[in-house]
């Protein structure tokens, strides 16, 4: 089975919305590549924070995450027409998917204020800001050397009344060196609001094009939607033409953007939602209660000390996983993201199909199975071009139709008949 | 019995509500037709959500809710119309995985129209009542304001279609006035915050909101019954839902807002002048009523023999007992 995660996009930011009431972890991952020297963010939180509410998680948990809510392509290939047997489904080994990421739309890399408290944070320089005039924090920054892009500061000022505070995060070089990261590691902020949004409108200001945000939300009751945008479900259980296994990360990209296009710019795409304990197919084991907790997870207990562990059949975890994905721009996303969680526990999976013919000898009269699977093939082509805008006549040249070659499969049925 | 032993009445009232030379002159007609359509045009386009199954559940639930209440409360006449108005409301703005739920806010809906009544009037625009009580009530239920889209055309389809829905309801303040103080509100807070106005057009551009503006703010039954007193509610919604949306932040603001400003009504009707909505047919002369006594829906029930046939009428009058008659006695 081959998955399409993240790693696909130039550009991704993925963030982590964990909530239950008015509590929040969210978890901002940085895919930041440029020279660590040069990173800084500025994150808009809804609600004043403190030292303790800040903390620096590891990537590796987003990266399980990406893996398990990807949109996956399941293969299966038909049994030997001739024998008697249900055709059965083979999962094959995950796919290796080009990596390749740069700056994310969360990124900033100037702006802000008055510092109320600086302290180290694993590999990071926290500041957390307050301030009454944006003006103050454009003056400030200009002192520490920043150059504060056109257009930020009404935003930040916005923010502002709105009673957001700010902190910005810098490398610490020493400390990085000191802790051996190379990546920059996500960092985390817990918080208590009845608002459940995302602040996107900073990383559109002095954004080049559009940017991908994934947002994975983890909650108690159901599916997270977005209140104020068009959440819609990204086309799921195509049948697809064999040749697309090969090019999984170029189908599923082609086919996000027509998706896009089709909503006119306007819509999040939900790509995964279920149930944490469990998946079918699997793109990646389920997280465990410890990395769910390490996520911020606050409402599953942490394991008990030493021999109090209970041995559980496979628990239910409480946990409801989201995975959104928009490509957005101020023109198409004005104004933040607001979410709010829906009692929808249906499960969804972006899950697309691969069938493969028998392609064996046939040592039987299999009957019409070369032109079923031929007319199947022609449908898998149909449903490719539409999901993806690709030229038809391309697709159909890129298929290998059965028994094309073979004669007498496309032969009327009368000319057998008295052979 | 009276009505339970005749349901030929109720067919002939509901065949009579259906009657071609007179489908139009109703509102609820339109109203019928335009939220139809939504349903239709959410379910082909928007994928909005609404399971057939869901939808049904809640408009069999409706009517039969309308059925038995008017039969306890005596009614003359079982009017299936504004149960499947109430219906096709709920249909498209309350989302639920749970088809008893569905099928509790119709009940909610319905019976609020014949329970919470003050001077004549059901106090609540039943959908609304029922979505917000659900929505307080149970996780299982949600509203998906979003789901609408912002797409201007639509929503200018959407402004156009209601607004023929008002214009024959002829009750288009409270509409009108909600929809300029919010647009008002919203635009002032762009302005102070100094965001971009296409921020605020976003959030006027949505679907929901204008579904809420133009077919459940509008309900003539449970708005004032002045003009005065029409725009003067109309803005209080709006003021409202502005202070829940951006001080509770709940998406749902409207409906809430809706729902805590019903009680102003009974006392917005103490302004002088006003004159009670019926849902009357355009042509036809009201008859003397004796009793000035009003059904839950208020509808000119008289109005639809008019070859004088009273039959159901007095029938209602003279067996109609149960909990919802004595209720009604005692106002």
């Amino acid at each position: 089975m081959a998955r399409a995660d993240t790693a696909l996009y130039n550009r991704a930011s993925q963030v982590v919305l964990v909530r239950d009431g008015e509590r929040t972890v969210i978890t901002m991952a940085n895919d930041f590549q440029g020279d660590v020297e040069d990173f800084a963010v500025v994150i808009p939180v809804p609600t004043f924070i403190e030292r303790e509410q800040i903390n620096v998680a590891d990537m590796a948990l987003i990266d399980h995450l990406d893996a398990y809510t990807s949109p996956r392509l399941v293969e299966y290939h038909d049994a030997d027409p001739c024998a008697r047997y249900e055709n059965r489904a083979r999962a094959d080994a995950g796919m290796a998917l080009p990596s390749s990421r740069e700056a994310d739309g969360l990124r900033l890399s100037r702006g802000v204020v008055t510092v109320e408290a600086s302290y180290t944070v694993g590999e990071y320089d926290i500041s957390i800001l307050s301030a009454s005039e944006s003006s103050g924090l454009v003056a400030w920054l200009e002192e520490n050397g920043y150059r504060m892009p056109a257009g930020a500061e009404p935003v930040v000022r916005s923010y502002l009344r709105q009673d957001m505070r700010f902190f910005v995060a810098k490398v610490n070089l020493d400390e990085q060196a000191r802790l051996g990261y190379a990546r920059l590691r996500p960092l985390s902020v817990a918080y208590e609001s009845r608002r459940f949004m995302l602040p996107i409108r900073l990383g559109t200001v002095n954004a080049q094009g559009k940017q991908e945000l994934f947002v994975y939300t983890l909650t108690r009751s159901g599916r997270v939607e977005t209140s104020n945008y068009r959440t819609v479900k990204l086309p799921s259980n195509s049948e697809v033409p064999e040749y697309v296994e090969n090019e999984f990360a170029d189908f599923y990209r082609a086919m996000f953007a027509r998706q896009v296009e089709k909503q006119n710019d306007r819509a999040v795409f939900l790509e995964y939602a279920w149930d944490m304990a469990w998946c079918d197919p699997c793109a990646a084991d389920p997280l465990s209660a410890d990395e769910l907790r390490r996520l911020g997870v606050f409402w599953i207990d942490a394991p008990a000390a030493g021999a109090a562990r209970r041995p559980l059949a496979p628990q239910a975890q409480n946990v409801f996983v989201t995975r959104l994905h928009l490509r957005y721009d101020s023109d198409g996303f004005p104004e933040d993201l607001e979410f709010h969680e829906t009692g929808d526990r249906t499960n969804f999976q972006g899950r697309y199909v691969i069938r493969h013919p028998y392609r064996g000898a046939l040592r039987c009269d299999a009957g019409d199975y070369h032109a079923a699977v031929r007319k199947r093939q022609e449908r898998e082509a149909l449903a490719l071009a539409d999901l993806t805008g690709w030229d038809l006549a391309d697709i159909r040249a890129r298929i290998d139709f059965l028994g094309e070659d073979s004669d007498g499969a496309d032969e009327p049925w009368w000319k057998k008949l008295w052979k | 019995m009276s009505a339970a032993a005749n349901p030929e009445a109720a067919v002939a009232a509901f065949v009579e509500g259906m009657d071609t030379k007179r489908f139009m002159p109703d509102p609820r007609h339109y109203q019928i037709a335009v939220l139809s359509l939504l349903v239709a045009g959410g379910v082909l386009f928007l994928d909005i959500g609404i399971e057939p199954l869901g939808a049904a559940v809640i408009g069999i639930a409706a009517l039969a809710t309308q059925l038995l209440a008017s039969r306890l409360a005596g009614l003359p006449r079982f009017d299936p119309l504004s149960a499947m108005v109430t219906a096709l409301s709920l249909t498209l703005l309350l989302r639920t995985d749970v088809a008893a739920l569905g099928a509790l806010a119709a009940v909610l809906a319905i019976g609020s129209k014949f329970l919470l009544r003050i001077k004549g009037k059901h106090l609540f625009n039943p959908a609304n009542v029922a979505i917000v009580s659900l929505l307080a009530v149970s996780d299982r239920a949600w509203v998906s304001t979003g789901q609408w889209g912002s797409a201007t055309l639509s929503a200018f389809a959407l402004a156009c279609l209601g607004f023929l829905v008002l214009t024959k309801a002829r009750r288009a303040e409270t509409t009108l006035a909600f929809l300029l103080v919010h647009a008002g509100l919203l635009t002032g807070r762009a302005l102070w915050l100094g965001d971009p106005l296409a921020i605020p057009l976003h959030q006027l551009q949505n679907g929901a909101l204008l579904i809420f503006a133009f077919f459940m703010i509008s309900d003539p039954k449970t708005t004032p019954d002045t003009a005065a007193g029409r725009l003067l509610y109309g803005a209080a919604v709006a003021g409202a839902a502005f202070v829940i949306r951006f001080a509770w932040y709940e998406p749902s603001a409207p409906l809430v807002a809706l729902a805590l400003c019903a009680p102003l009504v009974p006392v917005l009707d103490l302004l002088p002048g006003g004159d009670r909505y019926r849902w009357r047919r355009p042509g036809m002369q009201p008859e003397n009523r004796p009793d000035n006594e009003e059904s839950p829906d208020a509808t000119t029930h008289e109005n639809h023999h008019p070859a004088g046939d009273g039959r159901h009428h007095v029938r209602g009058r003279q067996h109609g007992s149960g909990l919802l008659r004595l209720l009604r006695g005692a106002r």
